[in-house]
């Protein structure tokens, strides 16, 4: 048996949809190599995402296999490396595929290993091959990355990098074969004892829902410079956001943070001031209608994304900018 | 508690990378003779991390040791590790660093870390040139260890340590689990010091051990291979707005406002 085996993640009840994007990508390397698609669903309870996978109706053939145990009703590395092994070991898929998450980075790599395999970990494209995309030095080079010899080849996908199927875009697809594996775990063998998640703090600052962002990344050098930003973002009606190394060095609060283990934005402007534009980051704002971006560097990944640049030294740009936003409005 | 820190030596962060068009991989994917090396800031916060552990316990037996791998000049970022701090280190001299894939690479720093026997091994979550993200979680599954990534804070407890974990947008759990034991360290969860003078004067008396990957027995041919470099493409084409700083501010809002409608 061979196929591409695909695994499911959910997020407060639902598929997420990361997941959704791996299925297709998935899609795609099954098309590639003329092999069937399994998604596989893993915990103590999967009815429910199960039937909101069937109720997608993708594209024929494809099947859900509910990896199912009382011990994976909450996630631990060991729990989920144990029992995805043994589901590979019956269903000897050519690829293996993930949405490239938390969880996903904390127990992959140790099932690949397991497999005497390597995962090639947060892939944005696939190519004829297949030759895998991933990015190098935070978005300044891409790499392209190749599997050799037997065995599955482990990859996960990165969020927005490839575009799910619609739902029920194929009225004539068979309904999805659902099956269950019962994997045979041990408690012994869960090492590790996970509280449930809890929240940092209260958020009261809402930037999810802000129309403007000034945002503010390592060119800023010191704490003490935050305030030109503060000025700009004040002129624009903006809130002012942070890169995570600001955050991490106490000189905004953790609530600004944008980015992957931050908030995610999408306003109709994000003013990008001294942010290099690190994967981490672009995931927190690429949805912002227009992107702005001021950066001394003119390779900086930031200017990927963005509508309007000014390759320049920010201690100047910005109060500038400050002042002609000041006289734009009288 | 004795910890061992796996750190890594990285191009920095602004350095003006170029693609090495003559140059094959595995050894020249980028020209490394423009380039300065620092090292690795998540590594540095896995450092931090274990000397505040070292230095909160109470037994006085605690030990950081930090290993490495790499050519010579990996010799200074293992110096940096111990002027801040650290005990002694060892350098896994390898020259073919790149020609290794994420296990490659762990099976070497496994296999240097085990006569140690350290109760607690830390490694920055992911590097800053690679950005693998997995060489921690790899040790600890060769090492037959338990392990825990994105880690802020870890605390020693009876039987092993209580760690503070990071999950997406803003959520943690704390996890409990036996030592030894492998975490990978998230940045942010401490503040990083310099290295003092006296630090800097101290290390060059501190041990640093050199073995060879011919001696740890550790190769392995690749599964994975890096077989091309390239400049990514633009996903939206940016227009760049020159002239002095005043000119480019007015340029800018003036886009914003008449041609983008978001002033």
């Amino acid at each position: 048996m061979s196929g591409i085996l695909v695994v499911v993640e959910e997020r407060a009840g639902r598929i997420a949809r990361i997941s959704w994007e791996a299925v297709a990508a998935g899609q795609r390397l099954g098309a590639h190599l003329g092999l069937p698609v399994i998604a596989a669903i893993v915990g103590a309870q999967t009815e429910a995402l199960a039937a909101e996978f069937a109720a997608r109706r993708l594209a024929n053939g494809m099947r859900l296999v509910q990896v199912v145990h009382p011990l994976l009703a909450q996630y631990t590395a060991d729990g989920f490396t144990l029992a995805l092994r043994q589901l590979i070991e019956q269903e000897r898929p050519a690829q293996v595929v993930f949405p490239h998450t938390y969880q996903v980075r904390d127990y992959a790599p140790a099932l690949a290993a397991r497999f005497g395999q390597v995962l090639i970990g947060d892939v944005i494209a696939i190519g004829d091959g297949p030759v895998f995309t991933r990015q190098l030095l935070q978005g300044r080079l891409n790499g392209n990355y190749r599997h050799f010899g037997g065995g599955p080849c482990f990859v996960s996908v990165q969020a927005g990098a490839f575009r799910p199927e619609a739902p029920g875009n194929d009225a004539d697809a068979d309904p999805v074969q659902t099956e269950i594996f019962a994997p045979t775990l041990d408690p012994a063998q869960i090492r590790t004892r996970p509280s449930e998640p809890w929240r940092g703090g209260a958020l009261t600052v809402d930037l999810a829902s802000a129309q403007r962002i000034v945002s503010v990344g390592r060119g800023i050098k010191e704490a003490e410079n935050i305030p030109i930003v503060q000025e700009l973002a004040t002129a624009l009606g903006a809130e002012l956001a942070a890169s995570r190394p600001i955050c991490d060095n106490g000189w905004l609060p953790l609530e600004r943070q944008v980015g992957s283990s931050g908030q995610t934005v999408s306003p109709k402007l994000y003013l990008a001031v001294g942010i290099s534009g690190a994967i981490q980051h672009l995931v927190g704002m690429k949805g912002s209608q227009c992107v702005a971006a001021i950066n001394k560097d003119p390779d900086a990944p930031i200017f990927e994304v963005a509508d309007y640049g000014i390759v320049g030294d920010l201690f100047e740009v910005v109060p500038a900018l400050t002042e002609a936003v000041k006289a734009a409005q009288q | 508690m004795k910890i061992v820190v796996a750190i890594k030596q990285v191009p920095e962060r602004d350095a003006q990378v170029r693609i090495d068009a003559a140059g094959k991989w595995p050894n020249t994917w980028i020209v490394e003779a423009d380039l300065q090396f620092a090292l690795n800031e998540p590594d540095a916060y896995a450092l931090e991390e274990a000397l505040q552990l070292k230095e909160k316990s109470v037994a006085a037996d605690g030990e950081v040791i930090v290993v490495s791998a790499g050519p010579e000049r990996v010799g200074a970022a293992i110096r940096e590790a111990l002027a801040k701090g650290a005990d002694r280190g060892i350098h896994v001299v390898c020259d073919d660093l790149g020609a290794r894939d994420a296990l490659g690479v762990a099976r070497l720093l496994a296999a240097a870390i085990q006569p140690e026997s350290p109760d607690l091994i830390l490694a920055g979550l992911q590097s800053e040139d690679l950005g693998l993200g997995q060489t921690g979680v790899i040790v600890a599954e060769l090492l037959g260890l338990p392990h825990a990534t994105l880690i802020l804070h870890a605390e020693k407890t009876e039987t092993g340590v209580t760690v503070k974990r990071e999950l997406e947008e803003g959520w943690f759990q704390t996890i409990e689990m036996p030592t030894p034991a492998v975490l990978t360290i998230q940045s942010g969860g401490n503040k990083l010091r310099y290295a003092t003078l006296m630090g800097i004067k101290r290390a060059k008396t501190r041990e640093v051990r050199r073995l060879t990957a011919a001696e740890l027995d550790a190769d392995s041919a690749p599964v994975v291979v890096l077989e091309r470099v390239t400049l990514p493409q633009k996903q939206k084409s940016t227009q760049i707005l020159s002239g002095t700083a005043k000119e480019a501010a007015a340029a800018l809002v003036e886009k914003l406002k008449f041609e983008a409608g978001v002033l």
